[in-house]
């Protein structure tokens, strides 16, 4: 998606921001392509994979190197990440290890960080669009005084080296493309599955550059007292499934959310609504598709009784392939789906489930409950 | 209850409210307006056309800084067949004069600033508070208005109903009746957005001139009714309207009736590749002189379409509106200022005014086209159109018939489909009613 | 205690039109908004304020009409708008809007009472970068408490407070200090209702209008588009997709019938997907 947005024809030189174009010298030496690793409650968020995808790419443009920057209490998880980011393409890792990291907090975070990119200088920084990236990504740049674009979909390095960042605007109907011209670092957020996950690979560990955060304990003012998982059930993996089957207002009532998750079941596949259902309380949030939910990229997407509005669109684009189940030929959805059935959902639903059931396990009779 | 006791109360903020509450505010009342949409202007329907003339009297230098959209210079007439429209234009390089005669205006834009200057005048405006109720003292007199803000009420010398057509509070009070299917027309309404040189392209219009076609014939499908076209800056407002009766007595949806007037031959070109945003449906009174309730009492007038003041001949409301609720405000501001009751016998004096004006006067002069309207309508809208087209359709086309034989098919058609005394009667009944 | 909301008027996204030949936002006929998300932040500021007493004091920057917005505000119940206004301020970017909020954070505490809590919404719906809030923080040196679903406590003695904030695959419950910035996630909570009084106070007050110096911003550099390190380089609208959806054909078929070409249709596009469908989906 990255690479075919930015495909587009080379940015018209604009006359006031051209007069930005000088970059003082003091910058002049800021170089390599750096992505922070997030890492919360033992994890590496995949986003962060993501991202050295995409970091991988523009380095190779500027012949510069490809950084992790991992903050992470000692111990194996971090280790762990330290290992992934490598085999995710890294060149190397810059590493903060101090047991205050354990738990995300600004405070530390930010100045982990910030001390990193004022000694070590890179040119572009990037960071996950999640609670943590954006909590953190805002404060970085604020004490660095530099630019941050957010939820980019689409990275690129101009003739001249700059990075173009394109991200949507007006609520998705339109893009733009962004540059930070006279400062450094150029930062930029992702939002998670907006870029392709790239290939692992098994590379052996490259160079860690260590550094120290001198910071203690109580010089931190918001103290992490708890953590109230999402659960199991109700966690929505959304973002990462392969198969994916949203409803929209289309359904006409709650009750028909249950032929989505009848249909999602047989297929082995998550389900997801658009955001009048969230609204109507009828799905949790966390099950929004779109541009104020989530970005979701699965092989397969299914979409019942929703328009295709402009700010589900941009969440769902990434999909391999689109189905679209609406009872209006004209409906906006069928502008960028695949294929289309001008059908009634709540009839068809059912019927598209029992299909699914003989195909795909023959002589496997699950009578589904209503 | 609020503690605070206002002069007047002005119930809405549509055309007529806002010349009531500028013209008591500018004159030292202390007024409070309520309006229940989010801001004024927000529940109206949007795209219209302002009669310079009755706003200059109330603000004069309006031209100044109000929103309006282009200045008219051309009208269109158009009798509207399946696949054809016979039509009347007049255009006129007149209409490019200083201080233009008429404007379209997006009555969203223009009621906001209409407000403002209410506001600016000294009125206090509550948006988003709808009043429920009228507050009436043992006499019965009004002395103020229940609001939706949890019940609350807050009272007033006088109460100003400019709540618009379908007003429930003087319905609620029993002072008037809702208004008979009959006597109101059902208009539905888009704005289609195009870039501001396709239009000026596609209507002949440079800089902000504008122009406007009214319509009738088939597209109202035998109903009384008229369908409309007006050029704003960036979009055109396209609506249609027919009777509420007729929509009742026949199948016809509103929405039919706009979809195949916006897929007529005639209209489809103009809006080709056009962006629609809005949707609205309104009600318009169309029940004319004939259907004005009582407009004042004890404590209360009304104003503007709640008062039937509606001209629909010549599609005029606005200016009816604001000359109606201008004139109620000059009357209660005489009435305060000489420290008199706000009683009927006082009250009166907005209805003496009203009759002296040209409100009145127009409504009286067409008192019998509602009516006749409404019971010829299939010939009026269906065939009378039809035969017209055919007729000049036969006049234009050229295929060696000789024309004093295309002149007889002409007359035998009209005389087929309505009959000599038909026609004849028919012909009669207009010209009186539009006498 | 005192609090104060930054909320933004906002175009109506849902209505935004793009020209089709320029390519530039047409904003006739757009009607403007407050950012949905800063009223879930002005209703939880109005809420801290009944529990606990004070005032909140509303702030925007932008163009005259978002005096429109304040007044909204006030009629939902604050007590107090400042409207930030000047064209110096045009092309802002969020340090750049962040600087000039954050100075005029400064001078609202100068004037009326230094603040306890400062809210944003979650993001903006145009701007949609939620990094202002952040912004705020870092140069007011707040506390920065992000996401936040849900504030459990509040004990002014102690100068403590309690929240619950989103994370992703949960909620962390932070305990902090104030004075701090909290950006409120939205919620099921609606904004109130004001009373007739609130709604009198608001049609009549004046709302506190300040130019860049009157906030006390001295340095006119880093304001607007000089002091924005982001420039926006082009604006264009996303490329369409070259084809429609292939339609299955549902005249005068039985819905089992579609159903089953619908999905020899998927398998025919995606052939891999007969074969991870089955091992999933039977499991
Ligand atoms: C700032 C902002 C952010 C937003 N963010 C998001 C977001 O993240 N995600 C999101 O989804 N939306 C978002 N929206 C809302 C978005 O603009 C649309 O309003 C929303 O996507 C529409 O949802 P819908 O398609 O379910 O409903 P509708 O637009 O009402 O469409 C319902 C569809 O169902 C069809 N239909 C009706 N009956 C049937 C039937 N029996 N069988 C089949 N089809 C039927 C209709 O033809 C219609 O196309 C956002 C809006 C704003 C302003
Ligand atoms: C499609 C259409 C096209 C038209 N075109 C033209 C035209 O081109 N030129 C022209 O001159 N006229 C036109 N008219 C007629 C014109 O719009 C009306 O005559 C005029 O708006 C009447 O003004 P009003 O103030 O009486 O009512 P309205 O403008 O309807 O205002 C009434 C106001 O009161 C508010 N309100 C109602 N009840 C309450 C309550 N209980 N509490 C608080 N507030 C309340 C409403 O929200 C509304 O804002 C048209 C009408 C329609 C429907
Ligand atoms: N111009 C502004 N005036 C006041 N508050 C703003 C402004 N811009 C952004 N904000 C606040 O910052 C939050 C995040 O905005 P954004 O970073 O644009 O997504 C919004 O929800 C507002 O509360």
């Amino acid at each position: 998606m990255g690479t075919r947005k930015t495909k587009a024809p080379p940015p018209a030189a604009l006359g006031r921001a051209s007069t930005k174009k000088d970059l003082p010298d003091h910058f002049k030496n800021y170089r390599h392509v750096w992505v922070f690793i997030e890492l919360e409650r033992g994890q590496v968020h995949p986003v962060s994979f993501e991202l050295l995808g995409e970091g991988r790419r523009l380095a190779d443009q500027l012949g510069v190197q490809l950084a992790g920057v991992i903050l992470g209490p000692p111990g194996d998880s971090t280790r762990h990440a330290v290992a992934e980011a490598f085999a995710y393409d890294a060149d190397l890792v810059y590493l903060v290890e101090k047991p205050l990291l354990t738990d995300y907090r600004n405070e530390s975070f930010t100045k982990a960080l910030t001390d990193l990119v004022n000694t070590y200088k890179p040119e572009i920084l990037l960071l996950g669009a999640t609670t943590l990236g954006r909590d953190l990504a805002g404060s970085v740049a604020t004490t660095l005084l530099t630019g941050l674009t957010a939820d980019c979909t689409g990275l690129d390095v101009d003739a001249d080296g700059s990075l173009a960042a394109t991200r949507p605007t007006f609520g998705g109907s339109l893009l733009c493309t962004i540059y930070t011209l006279n400062c450094r670092p150029q930062m930029a957020t992702v939002r998670p599955r907006v870029m392709r996950m790239p290939q692992r690979s098994n590379k052996p560990v490259g160079r860690v550059i260590r550094h120290d955060l001198r910071m203690l304990e109580d010089e931190i003012v918001t103290k992490v007292v708890g953590f109230l998982s999402d659960g199991q059930s109700e966690n929505a993996n959304l973002a990462y499934a392969d198969v994916v089957v949203a409803g929209g207002l289309g359904l006409g009532a709650a009750d028909n959310l249950q032929l989505l998750k009848n249909l999602a079941q047989t297929i082995g596949g998550d389900y997801g609504c658009s955001r009048p259902l969230v609204q109507k309380g009828w799905m949790a949030a966390d099950r929004q598709i779109g541009q104020t939910g989530k970005t979701i990229r699965p092989k397969l997407y299914i979409a019942a009784g929703i328009s295709g509005a402009v700010q589900h669109r941009v969440g769902v684009e990434g999909a391999d392939l689109i189905v679209a189940i609406n009872t209006d030929p004209n409906a906006p959805i069928f502008d960028f789906a695949n294929i289309g059935v001008v059908a009634d959902a709540v009839s068809f639903l059912p019927a598209l489930t029992e299909v699914f059931i003989r195909r795909l396990a023959p002589g496997n009779h699950i009578r589904l409950v209503n | 209850m609020s503690k605070e006791k206002f002069d007047a109360i002005v119930v809405g903020a549509g055309m007529s409210g806002n010349a009531a509450a500028y013209t008591m505010a500018s004159r030292g009342l202390k007024v409070l307006q309520l309006e229940r949409g989010e801001y004024p202007g927000s529940k109206n329907v949007q795209g219209a056309i302002l009669y310079a003339n009755m706003l200059e009297t109330i603000i004069p230098d309006f031209r100044d800084d109000a929103p309006l959209e282009r200045h008219l210079i051309e009208q269109r007439f158009w009798l509207m067949d399946d696949t054809s429209h016979t039509g009347v234009h007049y255009r006129s390089d007149d209409f490019n004069e200083p201080t233009p005669n008429r404007y379209t205006i997006i009555r969203a834009q223009f009621d906001k600033w209409f407000s403002r200057k209410v506001r600016e005048a000294g009125a206090t405006v509550l948006c988003e508070t709808t009043a429920t109720e009228l507050v009436l003292d043992g006499g019965g007199k009004v002395i103020g208005v229940r609001t939706d803000r949890a019940g609350e009420t807050i009272h007033a010398e006088v109460v100003v109903l400019a709540e618009g057509v379908n007003g429930l509070l003087g319905t609620r009070a029993g002072f008037r009746k809702v208004p008979k299917p009959e006597a109101v027309a059902l208009a539905v309404k888009e704005m289609h957005f195009l870039p501001e040189e396709v239009i000026g392209e596609r209507f002949g219009l440079t800089g902000d001139q504008g122009c406007v076609i009214e319509a009738a014939g088939t597209i109202s499908r035998g109903m009384a009714g008229l369908g409309f076209l007006y050029t704003n800056k960036e979009s055109v407002s396209l609506g249609i309207g027919c009777l509420v009766s007729d929509f009742a007595a026949t199948v016809e949806s509103p929405y039919t009736l706009l979809d195949a007037f916006k897929d007529h031959p005639s209209i489809r070109p103009l809006l080709a590749g056009s962006e629609v945003k809005e949707y609205a449906a309104h009600l318009i009174p169309e029940g004319g002189y004939k259907a004005i309730p009582q407009l004042f009492g004890n404590g209360w007038v009304v104003v503007g379409d709640a008062g039937q003041l509606n001209n629909a001949v010549h599609r005029e409301g606005s200016n009816l509106a604001m000359t109606s609720g201008r004139i109620a405000g000059e009357a209660i501001s005489m009435i305060k200022s000489q420290g008199c009751p706000m009683a009927p016998e006082n009250l009166s004096l907005y209805k003496a005014m009203l009759d002296k004006s040209f409100v009145v006067k127009d409504l009286k002069k067409y008192k019998d086209m509602p009516a006749l309207l409404h019971t010829n309508s299939r010939n009026f809208f269906m065939t009378y159109p039809q035969l017209l087209s055919k007729a000049a359709q036969n006049f234009v086309r050229v295929d060696g018939t000789p024309k004093i034989e295309k002149e007889k098919a002409t007359t035998a058609a009209f005389v087929k489909a309505r009959s000599r005394w038909g026609l004849f009667s028919d012909a009669v009944r207009l010209a009186l009613a539009w006498r | 205690m005192h609090i104060v909301v930054c909320i933004k008027q906002v175009p109506d996204s849902a209505q935004i039109r793009v020209h089709p030949v320029t390519n530039t936002i047409m904003r006739q006929g757009v009607p403007t908004i407050i950012n949905p998300y800063d009223l879930f932040a002005l209703e939880e500021a109005l809420k801290v304020r009944d529990h606990h007493g004070g005032e909140v004091t509303v702030l925007t920057m932008g163009p005259p009409m978002a005096e429109e917005a304040l007044r909204k505000a006030l009629t939902y119940g604050a007590d107090r708008a400042v409207l930030l206004t000047d064209r110096h301020f045009a092309g802002s970017d969020t340090l750049a809007t962040s600087f000039a909020l954050s100075q005029a954070i400064a001078q609202i505490g100068n004037s009326f009472g230094t603040p306890d809590i400062v809210f944003t919404g979650k993001q903006t719906i145009d701007g949609d970068t939620a990094q202002v809030g952040p912004g705020i923080a870092k140069r007011l040196n707040l506390v920065q408490l992000t996401y936040v679903a849900k504030i459990t406590s509040i004990d002014l003695s102690a100068r403590a407070i309690t929240v619950e904030r989103r994370s992703e695959g949960g909620t962390h419950v932070l305990k902090s200090k104030l004075p701090c910035l909290i950006t409120m996630l939205e919620g099921t909570t609606v904004i109130r209702r004001g009373s007739l009084d609130d709604a009198l106070r608001a049609a009549r007050s004046e709302i506190v209008k300040w130019s860049a110096v009157e906030a006390g911003i001295e340095d006119i550099t880093k304001c607007g588009l000089r002091g924005s390190p982001t420039v926006v380089k082009r604006v264009f609208a996303p490329t369409p997709r070259e084809q429609k959806a292939v339609q299955i054909d549902t005249t005068e078929k039985r819905v089992r019938d579609i159903a089953d070409e619908l999905v020899a249709s998927i398998f025919t596009h995606q052939p891999a997907l007969q074969h991870e469908l089955s091992s999933a989906g039977s499991a």
